[in-house]
């Protein structure tokens, strides 16, 4: 999938705010792409705008290249069967994903045998299958089940089944594992790079726990107040980050064999809201680096080394 | 914090409050509950004859010299709902207060005390909830015997389960938060804590059901009087001039202006409490911006 | 369970106290004047009801004449109560069901609508009309109905639930409409609907009200979970995501909403069965009170609270059914 351009603007009570404004990037095929920034960074809506879910009388623009289609320029029926078919979506929150009152089965199969034609017979077996995949006991009785049932581990589990059960291409996953005990995140993940593997597929993982990205992502793109500000492979970036914020998100990670007494190193301030967007760099108004160039003029996301980065100062080009 | 104590003060003053922020429908319901409230204090100076003076032409069309015409024994219906105001409106907001404070008290005791007490209240609650109101007004208001004083003890009886319901369940609420605990931890009282820290969350979802009750209760008044067990003859009370209007409703402004009144009155503090509700609990708020 | 079993025999109890605290002389009027001369018959009278003996034994004289099915003899008819009861009971239950049926149909599509429009001018105006609707005396309502229907438009009768003079339809279930329909009396069936069409529709007004508002806000507290976001996500029509799943996750509040019906009906009947003038448990109860017939009221105070407890019984049962996460065992 190509994304280019794309800016997002909500409509609020004193005109629109423009929670995305002018992204880039690409995933490639069987790829872990990691999306990452806090929250009001313009993540999820990035991702909520490729499928269509956005709030009534949001508006959209730009170019989202996805299997030989503008993704922004479909709607209705044809929207729909690629966002249910060829894209599949993991939310944040197993709780509230899966419907109370509906059975597993019944939430694994109905967009299957809308998209994919299969008779109920048909549907229930992959649907078993699916729940084998991504290892749920039992896979058959679970199919009756209903998901207040499961623990949130194995909600999520199936979460992720319900999103590949018509064997999409593209798996956009959602801080999959912030609601979840950090024993299970690993499981969590493991399966996400073993699906992965397996089905040749492309996650696009969203998160703001960069613990979480540097286990299976593979480039990763830091996003702030609705832009990226530095993308390329997560070695490098994670390992050499060049862009202030990626540092400081990277200095806030605390470091399992730090000294007793370290202290938490938290970013000053916090993301500027939609609606006070800063003159110039984004940034600026946090970072410790700025220049007076920085408040005025916009830094562009360009290729440096291998990597792209938005920033006038690149402070640590040299490390 | 302060201003929810502000609202209870306003309260029991028998006003009512301005909500945060504007919303035409609070608006409206606050101008026409303080329109029928002057109605009812300034009545003797506004209504234009005596409402008991079976002096004119009995059932007159409405005129110039009667806006709302006269009814079957030549009184002028104008001043009949205008001095109908004076009863529906004033025993309405003291009942409910009554009820709120009987009521608001069995729960927080039992949602304090918890154990048998609550228990026991809470039993006593679900048998008035089995009976609808109207059943267990009338059987109170018949063993009791006719009358408007007695109407209202009926309703109070009716009214005060819900507060209880509602007073409980805040309380147990606020009684499992920390600070509660943490409060009676450092040595305040029972009394102490209750008033201090439960009391003002209460306050809130308290009021809004007040509000709304009111409207229930000048309905129920209305109703009562209507059935012929509230205010008897020839007292003036909009429930039973609109039973005056059913007996001879060929001459339909006899029913149809004072229905209009409880209409109104109802309405108003219906509004209102909408409003208040929308305060408290914005998710399903009718009025504000979306997420 | 056990607390309904509690609840029924409190209300028992309480029934039974008010039945003591009605001032009246039981023996005049039940038995009228003539029996009230003589002796024998008022003896017989009072060894029946307890009347001389202490309270609570008394009391345990009501619920084992309870048991049996006696619930008395009313003043007024001087008939036994259950017979009363039998005889109105279906003219309610006959414009209770049209009633409700109307309004939760109305109500709840209507509650859907304002939701789904939230904010929309729509919104607006549903929440407003709504607003109006359960500010409305309900007899008032009738009236008005009653004035414009039947007195100036003469569309709809004003009375009764057949015209004069006219035979009801062979008793199956006492419901007019259905049994007319059963006897394959087709103009029965209709003059009948035509009586119940004013009176259903003013009972129906306050709750349609209260449905659409009810419904709103369970619609609301819904829409804004992440598993119709799901749902959307997987491509499903729109169609499907509010039945499937907005409409039945909104389902127990709304069955908590129709409970509250259920009482709004019952008590509005008595308004509006004695505008209308139609023969049901509503007439039945005033008749009572006003005349002070103990036994009568006694007898309507328990069904109508038995008939309460059974319909909450039924809406907890139904949540079991609709939301799996209540299911107990």
């Amino acid at each position: 999938m190509e994304v280019e351009g794309l800016r997002v603007r909500l409509p609020t009570p004193r005109g629109f705010a423009t929670v995305v404004d002018g992204i880039d990037y690409d995933v490639e095929p069987a790829q872990v792409f990691g999306v990452a920034g806090e929250s009001g960074s313009g993540k999820t809506m990035s991702m909520l705008a490729l499928l269509g879910l956005l709030p009534a009388g949001a508006i959209v623009e730009g170019r989202a290249a996805f299997g030989g289609q503008d993704l922004l320029r479909l709607k209705g029926n044809d929207l729909r069967a690629v966002s249910g078919r060829d894209i599949g979506m993991v939310f944040q929150d197993p709780m509230t994903s899966l419907h109370p009152m509906l059975t597993i089965g019944q939430q694994l199969t109905e967009h299957m045998r809308r998209h994919l034609g299969l008779s109920r017979r048909a549907a229930d077996d992959r649907a078993a299958e699916l729940l084998d995949q991504v290892r749920i006991p039992g896979p058959r009785s679970a199919l009756h089940a209903y998901p207040h049932q499961f623990s949130g581990g194995m909600r999520q589990r199936i979460a992720i089944a319900i999103a590949l059960a018509c064997g999409p291409r593209l798996l956009i996953a959602d801080e999959p594992t912030t609601a979840l005990d950090v024993t299970v995140q690993a499981g969590i993940l493991r399966l996400l790079d073993r699906l992965r593997r397996e089905r040749d597929l492309s996650v696009v993982l969203i998160t703001h726990d960069l613990a979480v990205m540097s286990s299976i992502a593979d480039r990763i793109s830091i996003f702030y107040a609705g832009q990226v500000v530095e993308s390329g492979r997560r070695d490098e970036l994670l390992r050499h980050p060049r862009h202030p914020y990626t540092r400081a998100l990277l200095d806030a990670l605390p470091h399992p064999e730090a000294a007793r007494d370290t202290p938490l190193v938290a970013i000053k301030g916090a993301p500027p809201s939609p609606q006070q967007i800063p003159d110039g760099c984004r940034y600026h108004p946090r970072c410790p680096y700025a220049i007076e160039i920085c408040t005025t003029d916009d830094p562009p996301l360009v290729p440096v080394g291998g990597r792209r980065l938005a920033c006038h100062v690149d402070p640590f080009r040299h490390e | 914090m302060s201003t929810l104590a502000f609202r209870m003060r306003a309260r029991r003053r028998g006003g009512r409050t301005r909500p945060a922020w504007r919303q035409p429908l609070a608006v409206a319901g606050g101008v026409i509950a303080v329109a029928w409230l002057l109605v009812a204090i300034f009545a003797p100076f506004i209504a234009p004859y005596d409402p008991l003076a079976q002096t004119f032409v009995a059932a007159q069309s409405p005129s110039s010299a009667h806006l709302f015409g006269t009814d079957e024994l030549g009184r002028d219906v104008l001043s009949r709902v205008i001095y109908g105001a004076r009863v529906s409106v004033p025993i309405a907001l003291l009942l409910v207060s009554l009820a709120a404070l009987i009521g608001g008290l069995v729960g927080a005791l039992a949602g304090y005390f918890r154990g048998i007490v609550d228990g026991l209240s809470m039993r006593v609650v679900d048998l008035f909830f089995a009976f609808p109101a109207i059943i267990l007004a009338m059987v109170v208001a018949a063993v009791l015997g006719r009358g408007l004083r007695n109407a209202a003890l009926a309703i109070v009886v009716v009214a005060w389960p819900a507060y209880a319901r509602v007073v409980r369940g805040l309380v147990l609420s606020v009684g499992d938060t920390e600070y509660v605990e943490s409060a009676r931890l450092l040595g305040a009282s029972a009394r102490r804590t209750l008033f201090r820290d439960v009391l003002p969350n209460v306050a809130g979802p308290v009021f809004v059901l007040a509000t709304l009750d009111l409207a229930s209760a000048i309905l129920l008044l209305a109703g009562l009087s209507f059935l012929g067990l509230g205010a008897q003859p020839p007292q003036a009370e909009w429930g039973s001039v609109v039973a005056d209007g059913a007996q001879y409703f060929q001459w339909w402004w006899i029913g149809t202006f004072p229905g209009l009144a409880i209409f109104t009155a109802v309405l108003a503090f219906n509004f209102l409490g909408d409003s208040l509700r929308d305060f408290f609990d914005p998710q399903t708020s009718w009025g504000g911006d979306e997420r | 369970m056990a607390a309904l079993v509690l609840l029924a025999v409190g209300i028992t109890l309480v029934v039974f106290v008010l039945t003591q605290l009605v001032p009246s002389n039981a023996v005049a009027t039940n038995l009228g004047e003539q029996a009230s001369a003589d002796p024998a018959a008022v003896a017989a009278f009072k060894a029946h009801y307890g009347l001389d003996k202490p309270l609570p034994v008394r009391y345990w004289l009501y619920l084992q004449h309870l048991v049996q099915g006696d619930l008395g003899q009313s003043s007024l008819t001087h008939d036994a109560v259950t017979h009363d009861l039998g005889q109105f009971i279906p003219a309610t239950a006959e414009l209770a069901l049209y009633s409700v049926v109307i309004a939760a149909f109305f109500g709840i599509t209507f509650g859907v609508i304002a939701a789904m429009r939230r904010n929309r001018p729509t919104d607006h105006v549903l929440r407003v009309v709504s607003l109006g609707g359960i500010s409305m005396p309900t007899f008032w309502i009738a009236l008005v109905a009653l004035y414009l229907g039947f007195f100036k438009l003469g569309w709809f009768p004003g009375a009764d639930r057949l015209d004069p003079g006219v035979l009801p339809p062979p008793h199956k279930t006492g419901l007019y409409t259905i049994d007319a329909l059963l006897a394959g009396q087709w103009a029965l069936f209709g003059q009948a609907l035509h009586h119940l069409v004013l009176p259903a529709l003013v009972l129906a007004a306050f709750n349609v009200s209260l449905l659409t508002r009810y419904t709103r806000s369970a619609v609301l507290e819904v829409v804004g979970n992440d598993y119709v976001r799901a749902a959307r996500a997987k491509g499903l029509p729109e169609r499907v995501v509010v039945r499937r799943y907005i409409l039945r996750a909104a389902l127990p509040a709304v069955i908590t909403v129709l409970g509250l019906v259920f009482a709004n009906v019952l008590t509005g009947a008595v308004l509006v069965e004695k505008i209308f003038s139609w023969p049901g448990i509503g007439q039945y109860a005033y008749q009572a009170a006003v005349n002070l017939d103990v036994p009568a009221i006694a007898g309507v105070s328990l069904f109508v609270a038995v008939v309460y407890i059974t319909v909450n019984f039924i809406v907890d049962i139904l949540y079991g059914v609709i939301d799996p996460r209540i299911r107990v065992r």
